[in-house]
């Protein structure tokens, strides 16, 4: 199954795109998986990914931590933590 | 009565006229005995911003502001509650963020408003970036403990 990662903010910036199709390889099972697996993927990656603990996730719109799985997910969002308002 | 109240949650580009969405909350009705505004803007940050970038996740930008307002309702009596937030180019002066909160007596309103907004700033998609008036690279403006530490007040139970 293809999931739509879209990235906002510096995350974007370093990654240079803001989003993107992948199809996620056996054994990503939770968020925390997916952010080690992209790390991996090239130094623009590295870049963006390098704190991972601070790096906030949403799955098809809505907050979810690192330990949510990924299964079944159609958009997953990476972003820094948020400055609106 | 409380009750079936929806809160009003827009996301858009242009500025907002306060004076007409208070309006909007209160026109042709009596029960209304509270509204509290709160409008964040713009600051020059002693004259070195030139403007904010404001990016959003459009659709969750939406949804997570009506989460929020949904549990405000909840968790107030209120009889009405409209909040709106901005995106793109924003310069100094100018409106970023809208709560207006309506209810029967003051503490509702005020606590909702509070509310509201506390949750926006840590949950709310929405990312500033800075230009600076010197022309210079601009930041990406760093989220604040205090601000986190702002919405989990809310988790203890509310003192009646």
């Amino acid at each position: 199954m293809t999931t739509r990662l879209i990235y906002f903010a510096w995350v974007r910036e370093r990654i240079g795109k803001p989003q993107e199709d992948v199809e996620l390889p056996a054994g990503i099972d939770t968020v925390a998986d997916l952010l080690r697996w992209l790390k991996s993927r090239g130094e623009e990656y590295e870049h963006a990914l390098q704190y991972p603990d601070v790096i906030r996730v949403a799955i098809d719109q809505e907050h979810v931590e690192h330990r949510e799985k990924v299964a079944g997910a159609r958009e997953i969002a990476l972003f820094p933590p948020m400055t609106g308002g | 009565m409380a009750g079936e109240v929806v809160p009003v949650v827009r996301i858009q580009a242009q500025d907002f006229d306060v004076a007409v969405e208070i309006a909007g909350l209160t026109q042709g009705r009596a029960d209304i005995g509270a509204v509290v505004t709160f409008s964040g803007l713009c600051r020059d940050e002693q004259g070195t911003l030139s403007a904010l970038e404001l990016e959003h996740y459009p659709g969750m930008a939406q949804a997570e502001i009506m989460r929020i307002a949904a549990e405000a309702v909840l968790r107030w009596p209120l009889q009405g509650l409209t909040a709106i937030h901005r995106y793109g180019k924003i310069r100094p002066g100018e409106n970023i963020v809208l709560v207006v909160a309506a209810s029967a007596h003051r503490q509702a309103a005020f606590e909702a408003a509070n509310f509201l907004m506390d949750y926006l700033k840590s949950r709310a998609p929405f990312w500033k970036k800075e230009h600076r008036a010197d022309g210079s690279k601009g930041e990406w403006v760093e989220a604040k403990e205090a601000d986190a530490e702002a919405a989990g007040r809310w988790k203890q139970p509310r003192s009646q």
